[in-house]
């Protein structure tokens, strides 16, 4: 993996939003993104994770070039995207799509399900429109519904099928890069799960490379590769899943672990506070205010990712912690849990027709066979 | 011993009109909670979790018809008048929702919303009952709590208003916290923050907390008691230690496959329960959860299943119950 050249580069990218007064006087400006290098390998799953405000979904938009950044490079397949005409810049669109979050709002309520997906068949002329019906069914398929759904609107589907439905419209172009932000977090468990497994079919058997924009580390952790976590801007740590979640080497990430409920820690919050202004962000080390280990040196000076080449974090202590406390491996329900478990992986026994009940609110059985 | 759980809840139902028929949100609900405890009440969107909540407190519009009983400290409140329910919001009962922003009233400051229920229904004086607002703004660990509360909500963060919220609902120190969701808006480490302070509350005033919750991590740290609810009804009741050891009913076992856990290795699937909940105007006969039940025989679709205890104090809903059967009958 490592051998793979990155399909993404994002090279000290900025990106600032002014804010106004009354009188459309500039007053400062929100850093939402404020000098953010990475790369991601081609086929590999990348995270940002990060609290509301940290510019997590600023970052996603400039990486697929829908807003541009102040200053900095964003790289596609080792061109500079900045540098396209817009005619280029729009046929390389069909290679880098987005997901949103909400369902309910990232589709037109006026096009029917073919229409939606067919839509960006049209746009790139991916198919002749005469197999263009053909396509939008295999592309319902793959993501667990049925051709037949084509041909009805958005409002008839339950939540998780109108994710399904925009992850088709995504998949139609036949994108290299995708970006989900916050892609199953307006679902509920049992269909997040369900929408979870097809994200990570669909990965693998296309070969997709994968920004996951969360706030959720269990998903995160659940199919990530690599972690970046943001905050106020900045990447504070950069690294492989497995590394950034068994030894965290920044505090904000640690705190931002320890805080995730389910390992029999409640007790003392792991820090106090909230994160502060993204127009007025700390000096020196922007964690600081609110890092149990801050010293005078974190207060003047801004620290850079340092520490390795394959896990960096941006801390001046980093070498100095006190070790972090692992996570917890919480298994209470033992082998019998996941023996039960078992049978719902294979799925329920020959589902019944599903010939009288509301189809509409249903999801579609045998999704993720 | 002997003194009344501060929440008992028997047989509660409650039935929207609508214009497909009548629809049970809430179908034969039952459960108690003992002051100074936490029951949780786990399930997913339209489980009914957030109307059982709202029929406790008495918030449901007049066209609900709720039926069963609700007793509070022994004393039956379902059946009292809506004036007298009303006394008894803020004073002996309290809520906490969602989204702060849009429980809180924007026209004034956080100061002022607690001081009111304070003027409400302890009668202090207008100076009083601010004075006694700081100090709570301040018990629930508002930095600067004097400054803050002469601010408006629009100028507090969100877990500084869901703050504003937790002292306006301890104000009185009533028996009963119903908690919806509370930290479900809030960022992970301002979550962390809220639910200890709500912890540390109940331990100093002994009240009984209802906390109602999508996430079973935050039940795990947070809840002695713990009431899984799926399609209106009760699919399992237990001891929080027992639901996770030992749960005894399909959905929690699926549930607790399908969401991702920080400790659990990566890669692998989660456990799908395949399909989704049933439109609850016209709920599938016998047990609610079988259409998605890898375990289903075939009396779960023709009888509902009655919620009978597996182990003393650990119910289940299930004809399979206790789940030993199934493995014993795979193996």
């Amino acid at each position: 993996m490592s051998a793979a050249a990155p399909l993404l580069e994002l090279d000290g990218v900025v990106k600032h939003f002014p804010v106004r007064d009354a009188l459309g006087r500039r007053r400062g400006a929100v850093r939402a993104v404020d000098g953010v290098s990475l790369a991601v390998a081609e086929g590999s799953v990348l995270a940002i994770v990060g609290e509301s405000g940290c510019g997590k979904s600023t970052l996603g938009r400039l990486a697929l070039r829908l807003i541009e950044p102040d200053a900095g490079a964003v790289r596609f397949a080792g061109e500079d995207l900045g540098a396209l005409s817009p005619r280029a810049l729009r046929a390389r669109r069909r290679d880098m799509q987005l997901i949103f979050q909400d369902p309910f709002a990232s589709l037109d309520p006026h096009m029917t399900v073919e229409d939606a997906v067919a839509e960006p068949l049209r746009l790139h002329r991916i198919v002749p429109r005469a197999r263009e019906r053909e396509r939008v069914a295999e592309l319902l398929r793959r993501v667990g519904l049925r051709p037949e759904h084509a041909r009805r609107w958005p409002h008839e589907f339950s939540g998780g099928q109108r994710q399904r439905i925009a992850i088709a419209r995504a998949l139609a172009s036949g994108p290299r890069l995708v970006v989900g932000d916050e892609p199953v977090s307006a679902l509920d468990v049992s269909v997040q799960a369900q929408v979870i497994n097809l994200l990570q079919d669909l990965i693998r058997d296309l070969g997709l490379t994968f920004v996951l924009i969360s706030h959720d580390l269990a998903v995160v952790r659940h199919i990530a590769d690599r972690v970046a976590v943001m905050y106020l801007g900045r990447i504070v740590e950069e690294g492989p899943a497995e590394a950034v979640f068994a030894a965290p080497r920044h505090p904000y990430t640690r705190a931002l672990l320890a805080a995730v409920p389910g390992q029999g820690r409640a007790g003392a919050p792991p820090i106090e506070g909230d994160v502060p202004s993204p127009i007025a962000p700390p000096p020196g080390c922007r964690f600081h205010t609110r890092c149990p280990f801050a010293e005078t040196l974190c207060r003047e000076a801004e620290p850079e990712l340092a520490g390795g080449i394959v896990h960096r974090a941006a801390c001046h202590l980093q070498d100095r912690l006190p070790p972090a406390a692992a996570p917890a491996e919480a298994d209470p329900g033992g082998e019998r849990l996941r023996r039960l478990q078992s049978f719902f992986r294979a799925g329920p026994p020959q589902q019944a027709p599903a010939a009288a009940t509301a189809e509409a609110h249903q999801e579609p059985s045998g999704a993720s066979a | 011993m002997s003194a009344p759980p501060a929440l008992e809840v028997r047989g509660l139902a409650a039935e929207f009109l609508t214009d497909r028929g009548p629809l049970r949100a809430v179908d034969g609900v039952s459960f108690a909670v003992a002051p100074g405890r936490t029951l949780a009440i786990v399930g997913e969107s339209g489980c009914g979790k957030s109307v059982t909540a709202l029929a406790i407190m008495g918030l449901l519009p007049p066209h609900v018809r709720v039926s069963g009983s609700i007793r509070l400290a022994g004393r039956e409140i379902a059946t009292l008048p809506p004036e007298e329910r009303r006394r008894l919001r803020g004073a002996e009962m309290a809520m906490v929702f969602q989204e702060p922003m849009t429980s809180l009233n924007p026209a004034f400051t956080a100061g002022e919303q607690v001081a009111e229920a304070l003027r409400l229904h302890q009668g202090l004086s207008r100076r009083e009952a601010f004075a006694r607002a700081v100090e709570m703004l301040a018990h629930v660990r508002i930095p600067d709590a004097a400054r803050r509360a002469r601010q408006y909500p629009h100028q507090l963060s969100g877990g500084m208003r869901q703050r504003v919220m937790i002292a306006m609902a301890l104000a009185c120190r009533p028996r009963l916290l119903l908690a919806d969701e509370p930290t479900t808006a809030l960022d992970v480490t301002v979550q962390a923050q809220i639910l200890a302070l709500i912890d540390e509350l109940k331990r100093e005033t002994g009240t009984a907390v209802v906390l109602i919750t999508h996430d079973l991590g935050v039940v795990a740290d947070h809840a002695d008691e713990v009431v899984v609810m799926y399609a209106g009804r009760i699919a399992e009741r237990a001891p929080a230690a027992a639901l996770f050891a030992l749960p005894q009913h399909p959905y929690t076992v699926g549930l607790l496959g399908a969401a991702p856990r920080l400790g659990r290795a990566a890669g692998g699937r989660l456990a799908s329960i395949e399909g989704a909940v049933p439109d609850m105007a016209r709920p599938p006969p016998g047990c609610r959860f079988a259409p998605r039940c890898p375990f289903r025989i075939a009396r779960c679709a023709e009888e509902a299943p009655p919620l009978a205890e597996v182990a003393p104090g650990h119910a289940s809903a299930c004809w399979r119950a206790p789940l030993e059967s199934v493995l014993e009958a795979a193996a």
